[in-house]
């Protein structure tokens, strides 16, 4: 069976309505999707799971078939049409003692090779390369915290574009799995991965890494995972989140050792070139573009491109009292965010420079035409407070 | 006024003026235990399809990758609803109603034992279910954080939240009121001779949940009143900027939610062990071992809960404990197992409908139990926690074992309760279509969770668009051939063959010793214990 | 006139609108808080709608129970299952209190130290593990309650209460009715002064120690559990002094006097509640 993520399985872009979807289902051409097991495995540990469920299953099976064939029989041969009289037994000490140790042996048996498992999973200890992944809704942040990339910090969000999402455009390949920029670790080392979150709990999932934890707002937690080959791995946020917790895609693409060094060293480059001035002073122009950007990357999930939000959960920004009222307002807006909402405390994602540009650009923006430039410095004066 | 308007039977003698209200007010002010399990089971009913509604509205949504119908946040709030209302408003009410109706003729009992309490439990449902539904209209609509309403989510979401706490805290309420009077019914009101180890095993289950309630619900009451503080009074219980710990919601809720779990599935089991011996004409196999297997699986399920929260961070040590004594559950759940197929084996076997749905329990339920004994090993579990295939492990021991067993209870009392007998056919109809229909909506969605299809999306990648089809086909299919309970029961209700005091041959308790239908005061005085009866 | 108790047959009381009636109150009460919660419309006047049908509800419910008991329609198994619904009762309460201590004992156990450890140094440097504690974000400085002040006085108060409880029950018993009304009023004046008591603490907490609701988990803790039991506190003061009309009408006899039993159960129990409140709030 193939891997999910090489399935390659194209369907018409107007597969939103039931008959397209029942041809699709019979029509029997290349259908690598009826996965029906685990996904294959990629790390030592995602083995050993594959390989405890597999034991399971069988358990589990033979248990079924086992206990139903009894039943079956009795189906079949001691039915009243078939004038089968019924028995007056109703108590039998050794039977009873018998199906109530056996069952518990069995489960002590498997209870070693589940033990065992589980403890090599949660040996974080000595890893070559540790990964800060923070949870955002609806976006993973990565921060390398050692190896060659230490320092190396971004965000990745899921790039499948909108149209798609609303069925106005064909499906691609990898429909909410594909992000803008994934992880990328080197493959056969060990890489730690610390979760946490910033507003709610998310879940940093890799299916063939057989790695699932929790990342849970004030708070570290840790898992690991050595990938074996290279290549892309994809897994989701499992654990709700909000409105698009359907929409936070986990890519991983393991490298070889070398290009993960060049990598790594592209990254530090483009982060000193990009480091921006927070002394430099913008146009307006300069502004509405780098925060037409920023807006649709961090805010437009939830306050909408069209900036009319998504009421009353979400507000507009097209003509907030706060998006056209004094400026500091809405700049502390944007640092702190508002305790108990959804609006996060953006400060803390966000430079000076981008705040100020995101700020800017609601404030010009659809009918807010205030025509303010709003500069770096200003939101860093803000920010002391 | 005249003494014996006042010797305690309401309505026999009422000469005097405040009479027998008929007509509506007879349901609003009863006191009979009849009544109010009628109400609970039509309740339960009602709920039932709205819930199910919103469960066609999920599936409708999933029935192929991309946003079609509904938008992200209402498909939450419709995954949270449907959950809330078909656990608190279905499933469990609908046991409510079985053990208004059967506990008092099981054990000789004139009503409940606080009858007027009784109907406040039943009326305390009404202002609950009106919150919940209520929610979905009001600004920012119904909680969208799944029944779990784990923080600091549920501490995003608007006043739809405090509708559904309010909602909880009052069906917590209706849940212990309802429990102390099943316990003090059960403990204090036998018949003599009926001693609890004579007692039918549906009111043991109906003890243990009781229990299991009481013990349970003031624990749920608290985790979501400090939920409620830390919304709107600035307390830090849930966040770790003040010293607190959303993980700490999850303990607590577990600590609720895994007795919950038995809570619905005990009673379920009780009545199976009632039809499977009725259908098989012959006792009950391992009446003891039953009793201490059902004391066993209640205590255990305090024990157990974190295996919900094995990816939370918390120690391997936990795990390893939680993983374990999950594991254990599995030896009395197997006992019952075991003890129901020995009581087919070499009986004389006929296939009413009732038979049939203990039959799709068993096997089905079954299932369920060793998809939840894959969960419960924490390695695997980490692959497997919060994708379908924990949605498959529950429907199948929620909806084809609690619910399937309640459809048995229904066919199988349902001539006692109306006096008539139910169209055989259409319930075999129901039957079959719903066997089939459970698993093509079900079964396929073990795959999607192995192949690591996340729950709780309103949309999904290309690879799982093929069972997400069946899946939705199923559960179109089973949605609407339950509208048949309603069509077979409301037929029953007005005419239909007339059915004997004892309708099945098989059938052993004090409830088939009185007429069809039940007179509405059952037993003015204790009636005698004939051994015969023993056991249920 | 009375109407004895028939000793075979169970008393099943008449048609009631009294549940619907309980019912409303709670639905309005309910929506009242969500509104003002939300500070939507005036959730204010609904909720004191919902307080004065639930007020109309528990006069007339309970007035009905107390005169069936009074017109003696009551029998011995009767009697037993009302022992029985009381005790499950408190059970249920304890196990809403366990959640509350549950909570703390997580807190102090397994959160505070937690946050404070190597493992989380990365997000909350220099926090360390001390109680009480209002968190690692915590700024504002409060002081914390101590427990040989005025909470060591509530305690002697309330078991004085209990003791003084038990001393009317025994004038009950031995038909010393003035005993009786003594020890109940003693009681009832005793909760009252804890209630007081409780409030100046709360004042004193509130005005000068800058200790809230708000202040992190030791604040969270410290009123929830307090004051969850001063609520009880509130309730069992109620139920005694409806118990102490009772017993100026005459109500109750040596052998049935189930109702002033289930209330001092219950005020033991908020007795023993606050024992545990004692240590490990105050105390430890
Ligand atoms: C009626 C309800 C019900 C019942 C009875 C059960 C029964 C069991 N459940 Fe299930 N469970 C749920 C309802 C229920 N569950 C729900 C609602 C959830 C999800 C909640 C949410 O997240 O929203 C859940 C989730 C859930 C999880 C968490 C999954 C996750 O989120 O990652 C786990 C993990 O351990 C689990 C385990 C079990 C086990 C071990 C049993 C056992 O009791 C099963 C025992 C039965 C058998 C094993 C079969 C019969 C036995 C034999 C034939 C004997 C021989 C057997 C052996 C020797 C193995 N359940
Ligand atoms: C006992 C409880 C119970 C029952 C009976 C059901 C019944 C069903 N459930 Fe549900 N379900 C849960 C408990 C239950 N469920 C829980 C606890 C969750 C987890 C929620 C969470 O994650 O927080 C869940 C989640 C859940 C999901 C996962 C969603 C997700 O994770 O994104 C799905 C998806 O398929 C689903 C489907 C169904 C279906 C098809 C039925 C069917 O069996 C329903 C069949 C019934 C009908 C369809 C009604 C028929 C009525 C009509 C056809 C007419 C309608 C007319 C009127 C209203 C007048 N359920
Ligand atoms: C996760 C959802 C979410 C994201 C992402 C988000 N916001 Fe918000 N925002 C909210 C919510 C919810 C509110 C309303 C808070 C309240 O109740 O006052 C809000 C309020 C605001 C307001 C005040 C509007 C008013 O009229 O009250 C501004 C300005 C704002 N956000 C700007 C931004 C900017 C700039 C970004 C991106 C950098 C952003 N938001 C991203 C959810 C979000
Ligand atoms: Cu992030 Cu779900
Ligand atoms: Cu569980």
């Amino acid at each position: 069976m193939a891997r999910n993520s090489n399935s390659n399985r194209l369907r018409s872009g107007s597969s939103g309505r039931f008959f397209a979807a029942l041809l699709g289902l019979f029509s029997g051409a290349a259908n690598a999707a009826w996965e029906l097991n685990l996904q294959e495995p990629a790390t030592a540990v995602a083995r050993r799971v594959y390989e405890l469920h597999s034991l399971l299953l069988w358990v589990i099976v033979v248990i079924f078939v086992g206990v139903f064939a009894v039943v079956a029989y009795s189906l079949v041969y001691h039915r009243k049409s078939k004038g089968h009289k019924a028995a007056t037994f109703h108590d039998n000490t050794t039977v009873e003692l018998a199906w109530t140790i056996v069952p518990a042996l069995i489960l002590v048996a498997i209870a070693f090779p589940a033990t065992s498992a589980l403890v090599d999973m949660r040996d974080t200890s000595e890893p070559d390369l540790t990964v800060k992944v923070t949870g955002y809704q609806w976006k993973w942040g990565y921060e390398y915290l050692t190896g060659d990339a230490a320092g190396v910090k971004y965000m990745s969000v899921l790039s499948t574009p909108r149209e798609q999402i609303e069925n106005k455009a064909p499906k691609g390949e990898h429909y909410l799995l594909e992000v803008d920029r994934p992880l990328v670790v080197p493959v056969g080392k060990k890489v730690r991965i610390l979760t946490t979150a910033n507003d709610v709990i998310h879940n940093w999932s890799v299916p063939a890494f057989a790695v699932k934890t929790d990342a849970v707002p004030g708070f570290l937690r840790d898992t690991w995972f050595r990938a074996d080959k290279e290549g892309t791995y994809r897994g989701q946020c499992s654990e709700l989140c909000g409105k698009d917790h359907g929409f936070m895609p986990v890519v991983v693409e393991v490298v070889s050792a070398e290009k993960y060094a060049a990598w790594a060293g592209e990254q530090k480059q483009q982060m000193v070139a990009v480091a921006e001035d927070p002394n430099k002073v913008w146009t307006l122009d300069e502004q509405l573009a780098l925060g037409e950007k920023v807006y649709t990357t961090n805010c437009a999930a939830c306050h909408q491109a069209t900036g009319e939000g998504l009421p009353p959960a979400f507000p507009a920004l097209d003509g907030s009292a706060v998006a056209k009222g004094p400026r500091a307002a809405h700049v502390e807006m944007v640092l702190k965010g508002k305790a108990g909402t959804a609006m996060a405390a953006f400060g803390e994602q966000l430079s000076e420079t981008d705040i100020a540009a995101v700020v800017a650009y609601e404030r010009n923006a659809w009918s807010n035409k205030l025509g303010e430039v709003i500069q770096p410095a200003e939101v860093k004066a803000l920010r002391g407070k | 006024m005249q003494a014996t308007s006042h010797t305690g039977y309401a309505g026999h003698h009422d000469h005097d003026s405040h009479g027998h209200p008929t007509g509506w007010k007879r349901w609003v002010t009863t006191t009979n235990h009849k009544d109010i399990g009628s109400m609970y089971l039509w309740f339960s009913f009602v709920m039932f399809l709205v819930g199910g509604a919103m469960s066609l509205i999920i599936r409708a949504e999933l029935f192929t990758p991309g946003l079609q119908y509904v938008s992200p946040e209402f498909y939450n709030q419709m995954l949270t609803l449907h959950a809330l209302i078909m656990v608190f408003g279905a499933i469990m009410p609908a046991f409510v109603g079985f053990a208004n109706w059967m506990i008092p003729m099981m054990i000789g009992a004139s009503d409940m034992a606080f009858a007027r309490m009784n109907n406040w439990s039943f009326w305390l449902l009404p202002p609950a279910a009106i919150l919940l539904t209520a929610s979905i209209f009001v600004p920012g609509g119904a909680a969208g954080t799944g029944w779990t309403l784990y923080p600091p989510l549920s501490i995003q979401m608007g006043m739809g939240m405090d509708m559904a706490i309010f909602a909880v805290h009052i069906l917590g309420m209706s849940s212990i009121m309802g429990s102390i009077n099943i316990v003090t019914t059960i403990l204090n009101m036998r018949t003599p001779g009926m001693t609890l180890m004579k007692m039918p095993l549906f009111c043991w289950t109906w003890l243990v949940t009781a229990f299991l309630l009481i013990a349970s619900m003031p624990i749920l009451a608290g985790a979501v009143t400090m939920l409620l503080t830390d919304r709107h009074f600035g307390t830090s219980f849930f966040s770790a900027a003040g010293g607190g710990d959303p993980v700490l919601f999850q303990h607590i809720f577990w600590f609720f939610g895994h007795p919950e779990v038995y809570i619905i599935a005990l009673p379920a089991f009780g009545v199976v062990s009632h039809v499977i011996p009725a259908f098989s004409r012959k006792p009950l196999f391992g009446y003891v071992s039953m009793v201490y297997a059902i004391a066993a699986i209640g205590l255990i399920s305090f024990f157990v809960w974190a295996h919900h929260m094995y990816v939370t961070g918390i120690p391997l040590t936990g795990q390893l404990y939680f993983m374990y004594a999950t594991m254990l559950i599995a030896v009395p759940t197997g006992v019952k197992v075991f003890n129901w197929v020995t009581t087919m084996w070499r009986g004389s076997l006929t296939f009413e409908t009732p038979m049939l749905f203990a039959l799709g329990f068993l096997v089905l339920f079954t299932i369920g139990g060793l998809t939840g004994l894959v969960l419960a090993m924490t390695a695997v579990d980490i692959q497997l926690q919060d994708t379908y295939y924990v949605v498959a492990h529950f429907h199948y021991v929620m909806v084809a074992g609690a619910l399937f067993s309640a459809y048995a209870g229904l066919y199988f009392w349902l001539p006692k309760w109306t006096g008539h007998m139910y169209n055989e056919t259409l319930g075999k109809w129901h039957f079959w279509l719903s066997m089939i229909f459970f698993n093509i909506a079900f079964f396929p969605q073990h795959f999607l969770g192995l192949a690591g299809m996340p729950r709780r999306i309103p949309d999904y990648a290309q690879q799982f668009a093929d069972f997400n089809v069946i899946s939705g086909i199923g559960a179109f299919g089973f949605g609407f051939s339950q509208l048949l309970v309603l069509v077979i029961v409301v037929q029953t209700v007005r005419g239909g063959a007339r059915a004997a005091s004892r309708p099945w041959d098989g059938a052993h308790g004090l409830e088939w010793t009185v007429p069809s239908p039940a007179p509405y005061h059952t037993f003015e005085d204790p009636p005698h214990f004939d051994q015969a009866e023993a056991h249920g | 006139m009375s109407h004895p108790a028939s000793a075979s047959r169970y008393f099943v009381p008449q048609p009631s609108y009294w549940p619907l009636v309980g019912s409303c109150a709670l639905l309005l009460l309910a929506s009242g808080a969500v509104l003002m919660m939300n500070s939507v419309a005036n959730g204010g006047f609904v909720v004191l709608a919902g307080f004065a049908v639930l007020t109309t509800m528990l006069f007339g419910w309970f007035g009905r129970v107390i005169g069936e008991s009074e017109g003696q329609r009551y029998n011995l198994q009767v009697d037993r299952s009302f022992r029985w619904a009381m005790s499950w009762f408190i059970f249920s309460e304890v196990m809403f209190f366990v959640a509350f201590f549950g909570a703390l004992f997580y807190i102090r156990v397994l959160s505070i130290p937690d946050l404070a450890s190597p493992a989380q140094a990365a997000l909350w440097e220099g926090f360390q593990n001390s109680w009480p504690s209002a968190g690692p974000a915590a700024t504002d400085p409060f002081s914390k309650m101590h427990a040989w002040g005025i909470p060591a006085i509530n305690t002697l108060l309330l078991l004085t209460s209990g003791a003084t409880l038990t001393w009317a029950h025994w004038g009950l018993v031995a038909e010393k009715r003035s005993q009786l009304i003594i020890g109940l009023v003693l009681t009832i004046a005793l909760g009252v002064l804890f209630l007081g008591l409780q409030v100046f603490e709360y004042a004193e907490a509130y005005g000068h120690m800058n200790l809230k609701m708000t202040t992190g988990v030791y604040g969270s803790t410290f009123f929830m559990l307090t004051g969850f039991h001063g609520f009880h506190v509130t309730l069992g003061v109620t139920m005694l002094t409806v118990i102490l009309f009772r017993v100026l009408k005459g109500h109750f006899t040596a052998e049935r006097h189930f109702a002033f039993e289930g209330v001092a159960w219950y005020w033991h129990f908020v007795d023993v509640v606050w024992l545990g409140l004692f240590i490990v709030i105050y105390w430890l």
